[in-house]
């Protein structure tokens, strides 16, 4: 806030200037008291209506495609949507009753737990492997770059194509994870057909797809720590592993915070790879709260839009909790 | 302080524009789509295996010409369609003719956005009386079937023999398990079939179901359980493969198509993918639970004819669906789809020409509507929990009787 209130007043000097200067031999006082009567804004409500507009784009935008749909799905969900009033645009406001019928609703309880389980281990995993790859491959070997490039492959490839393939990998016939388990004298598992496994199964395939993420924002953040502090660490004795707890993992506190905040909110709303290795199934063992909106809204042939949006919004409201508590901390660092 | 509150303002006011404009945008749409497109008409279908150059889409466009229009026709996804339809309806930009999935034409009669087959002059006495109903809504339809399919065992001939079962010896779940048993134990694979959680799985545990005399209406009665039942039993004892739980009826049938398995459910749209499986195959109809064919549930679209502001377009639509629903139209189109014609004269047409159909015939003869006797829009309210109740059962979660008990409940609050 101050640093930009600084670049303001810098600017202001800086068209007084130019002004001045363009305007000098054909007296610049008239000209500018003309404007002054004429349209009768001052020079400062000029330059902040001159702003605007050049936020005008940005606003429209932002009130497009983030407010408009938002302030779409609380109005979902806060009216009795049926298919015929949907289409007739008449339903009624029915207040909290969808949120109602969503907190009663006997998926809600397994919803939240899974997808709180599904979170929070997907992140605590990829973050792991994530750091202890990105430190590994700052070590500058050969081939170093040739393989964090093979790390980024989960991440170029559509999230349709890994998914099916993990289902396949997965698949309790046929599939190679029970082929190679069948090696080691180990039973089939159901991985996707087990109401114990499915979870795990899909937390394996996510935490497999979050890990590049991880691991290109934690390198960059690598990047930024001076050789000098680890030569002076060296000089005074410290071992690798204090190297690493007394001068990387403090000096990644803010990039760490960033990756598992955005993580958070990447793993809370992940709804195509569930869906398409389990379909939330078997019976609702793996359904989150993001495929159980999708299930209410689009999975049957009698859409119920109001509850679907009731827990889509339910979602938006944990990862705004999530985002809040970021900047919380955030602020707390720098202060 | 004042930035901020005149960035406030400003948003208020950019998103006051919008909405504005974005309601003109509505406006204008709506009215130009039934104004100005004369001699453009449109039409959708859930068929995107088919491009223009098809079988299929040379008709459509041929019925098209024939009814003085350009007829524009868009393919979706079939579950796709559904919620696509209800959106262009909200929108007050339906299509002049859409091809809907048999059970979706009750949730679009809720919506109110479908016309009733008499109100439009269309002729469908020669329709038989099960495959309509699904779109026969208070007594009214609300859209001509363009065929119909639905399931029956597929069998690999060459398994059975090695393990010296009759096909013609299933004729009740008892004989058919001990089929399975005797295939099991020659070392082979029983059956697949799909009881994934989806409309798919509630389509293919149907038979089944009404096979013990069960009602939707009653989920866990005793008879809807002896069915749960009787695919545990399978699963338990390995008869049938664990992924079951995730096959959709094509990887079902690709499973069959292995080789690998004595019997598949699978429906008649897989006759012209059995004839390149490799092996000798035959079919039989699903046995009820004491004998005698289960009713099966009726798969396949029905031609509706959505409302429209502008009514003098329903002369044109009525000839398209006219020509789409004629005896001469409907044998080439029920072979390319490889469903089983509405009308018995058409029936008679495909025997002639496929004998293979004959079981296909008498199994659709047997069929009911998922949709039909009165059920409607509460068909979707029992299928999404009875599917559930199938994964619950099956993975092992809970028994057939407490899953089926749960499905109960939630059906009942709808």
């Amino acid at each position: 806030m101050r640093r930009r209130m600084r670049r303001g007043r810098g600017e202001t000097v800086a068209v007084n200037l130019r002004a001045g200067g363009g305007l000098s031999r054909s007296s610049p006082r008239p000209y500018r008291g003309a404007v002054q009567q004429g349209v009768g804004l001052s020079p400062s409500l000029r330059r902040r209506l001159t702003a605007l507009a050049f936020l005008l784009p940005l606003l429209g935008y932002l009130g497009a495609f983030y407010l408009y749909p938002l302030y779409r799905n609380l109005d979902l969900s806060l009216r009795d949507y049926t298919v015929r009033s949907f289409v007739a645009g008449d339903a009624p406001f029915s207040g909290w009753d969808n949120f109602r019928t969503v907190l009663d609703d006997p998926t809600f309880g397994p919803a939240m737990r899974h997808t709180m389980v599904f979170t929070f281990v997907s992140i605590a995993f990829q973050y792991v492997i994530g750091l202890a790859l990105a430190v590994f491959f700052n070590r500058h070997f050969r081939l170093a770059p040739t393989l964090r490039a093979l790390f980024l492959i989960p991440w170029l490839l559509p999230l349709i194509v890994s998914a099916s393939t993990w289902s396949w990998m997965f698949n309790s016939e046929s599939g190679v994870v029970n082929y190679f388990l069948h090696f080691f004298g180990v039973d089939p598992v159901g991985w996707l057909t087990s109401p114990d496994w499915a979870l795990t199964s899909v937390i394996v395939a996510n935490i497999w797809i979050g890990i590049p993420f991880n691991l290109v924002i934690i390198y960059s953040g690598l990047q930024n720590i001076p050789g000098e502090l680890y030569e002076a660490a060296a000089l005074d004795g410290a071992g690798a592993w204090q190297q690493f707890r007394r001068i990387t993992f403090p000096l990644l506190r803010p990039v760490s915070a960033i990756t598992l905040l955005l993580g958070l909110v990447y793993t809370l709303k992940v709804f195509d790879l569930i869906w398409i290795m389990t379909k939330g199934g078997p019976g609702d063992s793996s359904s989150t709260l993001a495929t159980w909106s999708y299930q209410l809204g689009f999975g049957t042939l009698l859409p119920k839009f109001g509850p679907g949006a009731a827990v889509g919004n339910i979602l938006i409201l944990i990862a705004l909790v999530f985002g809040l508590l970021y900047i919380r901390v955030q602020r707390r660092q720098e202060a | 302080m004042i930035p901020t509150r005149l960035t406030l303002l400003a948003a208020v006011a950019a998103v006051g524009t919008l909405a504005s404009l974005t309601a003109c945008g509505g406006g204008s749409s709506s009215s130009d789509s039934s104004g100005s497109a004369g001699g453009s008409y449109t039409f959708w279908d859930p068929y995107p295996q088919f491009d223009a150059s098809s079988a299929w889409g040379k008709l459509v466009t041929s019925c098209g010409t024939k009814a003085g229009v350009k007829l524009k026709r868009t393919a979706y996804d079939t579950t796709d369609l559904g919620n696509k339809a209800l959106l262009a309806a909200q929108q007050g930009n339906a299509p002049d003719v859409m091809l809907v999935d048999n059970p979706v034409v009750s949730t679009l009669v809720e919506a109110g956005i479908l016309n009733k087959t008499s109100d439009l002059g269309l002729d469908t006495s020669s329709i038989q009386k099960n495959i309509i109903g699904a779109g026969t809504i208070d007594n009214a339809s609300y859209g001509v079937p363009i065929g119909a399919n639905t399931l029956a065992l597929y069998y690999n001939k060459k398994i059975l023999t090695a393990a010296g079962v009759d096909p013609a010896s299933v004729k009740d779940w008892n004989s058919l398990t001990a089929a399975l048993k005797k295939v099991e134990s020659a070392g082979k694979k029983g059956i697949t079939f799909s009881a994934i959680n989806t409309e798919e799985g509630s389509f293919q545990f149907l038979p089944w179901f009404w096979g013990a005399g069960g009602d939707l209406t009653k989920l866990n009665s005793a008879k809807g359980v002896a069915a749960l039942s009787l695919w545990k039993q399978w699963v338990d004892e390995g008869y049938a493969p664990k992924d079951v739980l995730q096959n959709t009826q094509t990887t079902s049938w690709q499973e069959f198509a292995t080789g690998d398995y004595a019997f598949g459910e699978n429906g008649t749209w897989q006759l012209g993918n059995a004839d390149k499986a490799g092996f000798d195959y035959g079919i039989i109809n699903i046995p009820g639970q004491n004998g005698g064919s289960a009713p099966v549930p009726t798969g396949g679209e029905f031609v509706t004819v959505p409302v429209q502001k502008d009514t003098g377009r329903y002369d044109v639509s009525k000839k398209i669906v006219t020509c789409l629903t004629s005896d001469a139209n409907l044998l080439p189109t029920d072979t390319t789809l490889q469903y089983v014609a509405p009308t018995a004269a058409v029936q008679a047409e495909q025997v002639k020409q496929n004998p293979k159909l004959k079981p296909w015939v008498s199994a659709v003869a047997a069929a009911r509507g998922r949709t039909s006797g009165g059920l409607g829009t509460k068909y979707p309210t029992i299928s999404q929990p009875m599917w559930t109740a199938v994964q619950a059962a099956l993975s092992g979660s809970k028994s057939p009787q407490d899953a089926m008990d749960a499905a109960q409940d939630a059906a009942g609050k709808g």
